[in-house]
């Protein structure tokens, strides 16, 4: 069996086990993506020497007795947004293209502190801003599933790779549902913490309020594997929080008995697709086989976490991306009159459309005489939603949902509407304005033979929650391998 | 002409003292080689975030309460959006909705005697900009980011002032409280603190405000002085020849004495400002604020009066001694030392200030120590040493901070009281100079004085006067 077939704790097992040398581990990860990426285009950045040297020295520290994590020596990719020493770091847009930052992501640092080895970059939408990896200077990643159809984003490239088994997992960051939605469209498992688990010191921000790094993997043990390394209070993230307990691979237990599960009435009604709505459902009702207690209610505001996040999303990257100016690093444009027109010349050749959008957007939110039209009131719909949630987890464990109302749309039909695009995030943004850990796993294909998502939030800092309703769950399905994981 | 009256508020930006700057762990030491106090925050890396300095609370809360304001007890920062390229994010972090430190207010002294208030209308921190150099021979810029994320705050006055005395007697006051801090030195020349004057004026007697200009670029009270007077009169001649002041803010050229306008109120920039999103509230508990308000100095005030009680000496001297808290501090180490308080108050008064003068320095800049000061004293008050010589040492002590003791010794300095040598040398004088003695015996007491400086000079300044003076009595 490839090496690539594994799961990250699987794979690392073998490795403390001196079953697998991690030159091997690394060199299949390399080989896969040789053979690979052509086809699917999910990493911006290859860095094919960097890695064999690093398989060198983490082999000796685990031979040494070093490194005992079952993490150690196993290939992983990084979302192109978290800043990467001496390794190019683009957000997958021009303005960064030339850009190699001077320290390491906290997130990837407490990765290598584990013995990760870091086999490349992963392409994304531009900044973090879209729904599909279309938006992407580097072209759009193509769906290992059907390459006629899109990853989902923005960590379509970090999904795209697990599932095609270019990398044994992955690292991603979610705004709006930017892990669990490409997870979703990839059939593999994507999670995003509770805000301020996961330092953001290093990761290019989007929607800084909104930002979290979480990761991608082929099942729920690895999640909660990997989740436990990268997670840390951080002194220089000041919205980092310290936890009393990082110990998430605790909750990995077959026993969903008395658990309460919510089942939100407006996440099935119009809008969903027929197949997905009937996947998830019968999701549902494995775990109620299993002895959990389902119910549906009603979550409500649903329809305004849209434009809440959308205004609140846009306001702060109209801020957080003007530091991207030709000045100090990245993209300057050739020639210029001027510093206004350098500013202008290079923002407006070094941003694609999408940016562009959600910057003007932001700044117009802002402007003087709309903030308080705009701006507050979505932060007042943001703590109603939060309300909202704090409900219905006074009732229940874990909230089960959809992650997206479709499948993986076809390549060049969303971006043309990017209204209609917003739409598709409505099941996973509310997390994120409130703060909640979700988890997203693979639950069915639909007719087209396309991987259908479901999504599992809890409450904030119950992660242990999701990641035991998931768990059990995933234990009444055996994992599915893509057709480009298989070619 | 109409009687007129001219309103004034502040904007005073000071520098705070902290070691390291308000968001990350650089060093806020003035010089360094460009660009050596920076780290991925202060240059405004991707990724990197803002961890708020601790210290820079403390300060900023201390200037509150000094100053008689309330204390937010939960403050947050904003963003102000703006490009320019010495911003290294393009947004600066400051407050807008929720500063520290709200109504408060000063008491100052006007020219007549009286006391006023001078309200503060806000106190907020935020993060100094970095510094464009402008490459003198090429067309290029370079941007040095030492000062990018150096401690201010802003401390924003009522427009209660309306005169250019009370501008100074305001700020003369807000630079002591903050000296006596220790949370800023306030040095005007280098930009430690610095002022922005709001200015309208309005026919006396009305209590509309007429349309305020502010001024920029204004380096020392003398210029925060000229510039007022020459706005006053520029607002004068606008209205009275029938036209309406425009809303700008200008720039002060102190060499020209003259202002011009940098930017209207109709280019003024959108800032956009929204609560800086990677920042957490600040929560001042009750217990931390306690804490600040126990570590208040003795504040001037005090001072003088713990001065004239403890060591005696006059209002005026005290006065003049806790008019700069380096000056204060100077006297009362020194003071410990010799033990002699009317002394020390006459060395920094006479002589330091004297010195200073001439070599155009300020308190803050004073690098003697108080033990070669006492030292001094000590040498004088024990005739060890003449007064003349005393001020030569002083002058060394002054540039060198010399030992005066073994300054004294190793260049022969200690005063000649020996009976012996004196007398022949007073009595060489006696014969090399037959006319002044006449004059001398003739009524003539100027002559006196000649004869002692005579005596004096041959023994090279070491003599003590009084007993040259005594001896050449007696001899003549």
């Amino acid at each position: 069996m490839s090496l690539m077939k594994l799961t990250a704790t699987g794979l690392g097992k073998k490795i403390q086990n001196k079953e697998v040398s991690v030159t091997e581990a690394v060199n299949a990860a390399l080989d896969a993506i040789e053979k690979k990426e052509e086809k699917i285009n999910s990493f911006v950045t290859i860095d094919r020497e960097g890695a064999l040297k690093r398989a060198k020295e983490v082999q000796q520290l685990i031979d040494r007795g070093e490194l005992k994590s079952n993490l150690a020596g196993v290939p992983v990719a990084i979302k192109d947004n978290m800043c990467t020493e001496g390794m190019l770091t683009t957000c997958s847009s021009k303005i960064l293209s030339n850009f190699v930052p001077m320290y390491t992501a906290e997130a990837v640092l407490n990765l290598e502190k584990a013995g990760a080895v870091i086999v490349g970059k992963t392409n994304m939408d531009e900044f973090a801003m879209g729904s599909t990896t279309e938006t992407s200077y580097y072209g759009a990643t193509k769906n290992p599933w059907n390459t006629a159809h899109v990853t989902g984003g923005s960590s379509g490239g970090s999904c795209a790779a697990v599932a095609a088994e270019e990398c044994i997992y992955a690292l991603g960051s979610d705004t709006g549902g930017s892990i669990r939605q490409p997870s979703s469209f990839c059939g593999v498992t994507g999670m995003k913490p509770t805000y301020g688990t996961v330092s953001r010191y290093g990761l290019i921000a989007y929607g800084s309020s909104l930002d979290q790094i979480g990761p991608v993997a082929k099942d729920v043990t690895d999640c909660a594997a990997i989740l436990e390394v990268i997670a840390s209070h951080d002194p220089k993230d000041s919205t980092s929080v310290k936890r009393d307990d990082y110990n998430f691979t605790s909750a990995l237990v077959d026993d969903v008995k008395g658990i309460k599960i919510g089942i939100p009435r407006d996440y099935f009604g119009a809008g969903l697709d027929g197949e997905v709505k009937e996947a998830v459902l019968n999701a549902a009702k494995e775990l109620e086989k299993k002895g959990a207690i389902l119910e549906e209610f009603d979550l409500s505001l649903v329809d305004y976490a849209i434009p809440a996040y959308y205004i609140i999303a846009c306001a702060e990257a109209s801020s957080n991306l003007a530091r991207f100016d030709g000045v100090k690093y990245g993209y300057r444009t050739s020639e210029y009159n001027g510093l206004h027109n350098m500013y202008k010349k290079s923002r407006s050749e070094g941003f694609g459309q999408e940016v562009k959008r959600r910057i003007m957007l932001g700044s117009f939110v802002l402007s003087s005489g709309y903030y308080d039209a705009y701006y507050i009131k979505a932060l007042k719909t943001k703590a109603l939603i939060k309300k909202a949630f704090d409900a219905a987890f006074a009732k229940y464990d874990v909230i089960l949902g959809p992650v997206a109302p479709t499948t993986a749309p076809e390549i060049g039909k969303s971006l043309s509407d990017p209204l209609k695009m917003y739409l598709g995030d409505i099941y996973t943004i509310s997390a994120n304005l409130a703060g909640l850990p979700g988890i997203s796993l693979p639950c069915g294909t639909d007719s087209k033979g396309l991987p259908i998502g479901m999504q599992l939030l809890g409450d904030c800092f119950k992660e242990k929650n999701i990641i035991r309703a998931a768990y059990a769950f995933e234990q009444t399905r055996e994992y599915r391998h893509s057709p480009l994981s298989l070619s | 002409m109409k009687q007129y009256e001219t309103v004034i508020g502040l904007e005073v930006h000071v520098e705070l003292a902290t070691k390291t700057k308000i968001f990350c762990s650089c060093s806020t030491e003035f010089g360094g080689e460009p660009n050596s106090h920076t780290c991925p925050v202060c240059t405004g890396m991707p990724g990197s975030l803002p961890v708020l300095n601790k210290k820079v609370v403390e300060y900023a809360a201390a200037v509150g309460l000094a100053t008689n304001c309330k204390i937010t007890k939960n403050c947050k920062f904003d963003r102000k959006n703006y490009f320019y390229p010495d911003n290294p994010q393009n947004y600066q972090i400051s407050q807008l909705y929720y500063p520290i430190c709200r109504d408060g207010g000063i008491e100052i002294e006007t020219k007549d005697g009286g006391k006023k208030t001078i309200g503060i209308h806000e106190i907020h921190m935020e993060e100094d900009a970095g510094k464009l150099v402008h490459d003198e021979w090429g067309e290029d810029s370079l941007v040095d980011f030492n000062r990018s994320g150096v401690p201010l705050i802003e401390i924003v006055s009522e427009p209660d002032m309306r005169s250019a005395d009370e501008v100074i007697a305001y700020l003369d006051k807000l630079r002591l409280i903050i000296q006596y801090l220790g949370a800023s030195d306030c040095k005007l020349q280098e930009g430690s603190m610095r002022a922005d004057v709001n200015l309208s004026i309005r026919e006396a007697g009305t209590k509309e405000f007429g349309t305020r200009t502010e001024m920029k670029n204004l380096n020392s009270f003398k210029a925060i002085a000229r510039a007022i007077e020459a706005e006053k009169e520029r607002q004068i001649d606008i209205i009275e020849s029938g036209q309406k002041v425009i809303q700008e803010t200008r720039r002060w050229d102190d060499n020209k004495e003259y202002s011009y306008a940098m930017r209207s109120k109709e280019d003024a920039q959108d800032y956009r400002y929204f609560p800086e999103p990677d920042l957490v509230p600040v929560v001042i508990s009750d217990e931390w604020l306690e804490e600040i308000k126990a570590a208040q100095p003795e504040f001037r005030d005090e001072k003088i009066n713990r001065y004239k009680e403890e060591y005696k000496i006059p209002e005026y001297d005290a006065q003049i001694i806790t008019s700069d808290k380096h000056l204060a501090d100077l006297f009362e180490a020194t003071t410990a030392i010799c033990n002699n308080p009317k002394k020390v108050s006459n060395w920094l008064m006479v002589e330091t200030m004297r010195l200073m003068k001439e070599n155009n320095m300020e308190p803050a800049e004073l690098k003697f120590s108080p033990e070669n000061l006492a030292k001094l004293i000590n040498l004088a008050e024990s005739k060890a040493i003449n007064s003349q010589i005393a001020k030569e040492v002083f002058e060394k002590i002054f540039n060198e901070d010399i030992d005066p003791e073994k300054y004294v010794e190793e260049n022969g300095l200690k005063t000649v009281s020996d009976d012996g040598a004196l007398k022949e040398v007073v009595k060489k004088v006696i014969e090399a100079n037959p006319q002044p003695v006449n004059d001398y015996h003739n009524g003539k007491k100027k002559a006196m004085g000649f004869l002692v400086g005579q005596i004096m000079k041959e023994m090279q300044g070491k003599a003590d006067p009084a007993l040259a003076n005594k001896l050449l009595k007696e001899l003549l």
